[in-house]
């Protein structure tokens, strides 16, 4: 395994929506989350989390230190024995070592962070403070990640479709056809902030140099493989990162996030935007701090 | 050694402990969150944030967030005797684990906390305050943190910087406000027992004056 990261890091990832609905909001029917007030369009992050976890598992398929914890589609009857070859114990040896054993609660904590790549990233609550039971506690990762917010205002669309499959007998005797209905945001540009601290991954974690380039990867093709009826036509448009030279960092974010502005290409329209092409991204390069050097991926 | 931190973000969720399945915030920050993001961003064994006041900068408003939550934590046992048998499924299922969850929280905050910082007995004989001082000040204006800082739950970043002066407190702030009893801190002294520990909370032109621990004021 490759060394635990030693730099902190801020990212930036832009990603767009076309006739699609990247994230429905339960609490108004399904709709596209917007806030009510700015009617920009959100996403939260646990949306966001959900996909790199899906690409984690598509790619890795559950290999020997790369599981997923929470899984969207439980896979049945996966032998997981090989799991112990990442830790380097025997299974047997490890029954036998907690009998003597006084900070078991640590061994699986640290077990499960060696086996499971979204414990390792973004962390896990295990079981809470119970007197005299097994308690590993709370797991924090050093990936955190923000809301993602629309460049500009969306408007979500309702769009009434029919089908001519009826589900029951009893229906398919009076009518012929059913309607349903799905939203679609008719495009937006989505702004996303994250950030990795290197602390955590070195106190706990142990989130290494490799887990970074998988997480990178799978930010960058989180929407290649998530591809659905509801989802239209989604894709990661630029991922910005800041890396820190030092594991506490060298530069505010809020500074570094400043120096990547989006506009629209021609200032003077009116008209709603409908593609990619529609909005400049600049990166102020020429402005970053010392210590802090930028990796682009478009 | 007092320190002013001006925090901004634009969610911000804290949680209300009698309405935490479906979160609801208060109406500002707990001065326990207020000493998270200190530790977040500087905090050593041998010093104790103390929060002093904490000045609410914008207008108080909310808004409700919907999101499908895992209903479980990972279990212990269970993870120990898939550890000790060698195999087994270990994982949480979404689609039979789901519950969906609203949380009702502040929109576009700002706040300023004023606090200055205790030496404990942990300190290194060579530790002093002027140097965990020179420290937070060094981070405070670099950006450096040991984690980013977040307004009450990770996902709500905090960003942060040493206060300036020219900070607008929103003229809807104005006046007298009690806020009824809010969360002090928790009471880590007995690791066993942590206890909560509650005040009651006024806010004056959007000033919150936080009460020392030992006071009458703070109740357990």
């Amino acid at each position: 395994m490759s060394e635990v990261i030693k730099n902190r890091y801020d990212f930036v990832v832009l990603f767009d929506v076309e006739n699609g609905n990247p994230n429905g909001d339960p609490d108004s029917g399904n709709m596209p989350r917007v806030d009510a007030e700015t009617q920009l369009g959100l996403i939260t992050d646990v949306c966001i989390k959900r996909k790199i976890r899906n690409y984690v598992e598509m790619v890795k398929d559950d290999s020997t230190g790369y599981r997923i914890y929470i899984k969207s589609h439980a896979v049945l009857n996966k032998n997981d024995e090989e799991a112990y070859a990442a830790l380097g114990v025997a299974a047997d040896k490890v029954a036998e070592q907690k009998k003597k054993d006084t900070d078991i609660d640590l061994k699986i904590r640290d077990w499960m962070c060696a086996n499971f790549y979204d414990i390792r990233a973004f962390g896990a609550v295990m079981t809470t403070f119970t007197k005299a039971k097994l308690n590993c506690g709370q797991v924090r990762g050093p990936v955190q990640i923000g809301f993602a917010k629309s460049v500009e205002p969306v408007v979500p669309q309702e769009i009434t479709i029919t089908r001519v499959a009826i589900t029951t007998e009893k229906d398919a005797e009076n009518k012929n056809n059913e309607m349903g209905s799905k939203y679609i945001v008719p495009y937006g540009l989505y702004r996303c902030e994250g950030f990795v601290s290197a602390n955590l991954a070195r106190k706990s974690t142990g989130f290494t140099e490799d887990d970074l380039n998988l997480l990178w990867d799978a930010i960058y093709n989180m929407f290649e493989n998530d591809h659905s009826a509801a989802r239209g036509k989604m894709a990661v448009r630029k991922l910005i990162i800041f890396k820190h030279e030092s594991e506490l960092g060298n530069a505010p974010s809020h500074k570094l996030f400043d120096l990547v502005s989006v506009s629209r290409k021609d200032a003077d329209t009116s008209a709603p935007a409908r593609s990619y092409e529609d909005y400049e991204i600049s990166v102020k390069d020429d402005q970053i701090p010392n210590g802090v050097s930028i990796i682009i991926r478009d | 050694m007092a320190i002013k931190v001006e925090v901004w973000g634009d969610y911000a969720l804290f949680t209300r402990p009698e309405m935490k399945v479906e979160r609801v915030s208060y109406d500002v920050m707990t001065p326990s969150a207020a000493r998270g993001i200190l530790e977040a961003i500087y905090w050593h064994p041998g010093l104790r944030w103390i929060v002093d006041k904490i000045q609410v900068c914008n207008p108080i408003s909310f808004t409700n967030i919907r999101r499908n939550e895992i209903k479980s934590k990972i279990s212990a046992r269970s993870v120990k005797s898939v550890m000790d048998v060698g195999k087994g499924e270990l994982y949480i299922n979404t689609s039979s684990d789901i519950q969906q969850r609203a949380s009702m929280v502040l929109k576009d905050v700002r706040y300023i906390i004023e606090a200055h910082f205790e030496m404990t007995d942990k300190a290194a004989p060579g530790d002093n305050p002027g140097k965990f001082q020179d420290i937070m000040k060094r981070r405070l204006s670099r950006g450096q943190y040991y984690h980013q800082p977040c307004m009450g739950c990770r996902e709500f970043t905090a960003f942060f910087k040493e206060a300036s002066d020219d900070v607008i407190i929103s003229d809807k702030l104005d006046g007298e406000k009690d806020l009824g009893f809010m969360l002090y801190d928790m009471d880590y002294s007995t690791p066993d027992d942590i206890k909560p520990m509650f005040f009651r909370a006024k806010m004056v032109n959007g000033m919150i004056r936080v009460p020392d621990i030992n006071s009458e004021e703070v109740l357990r």
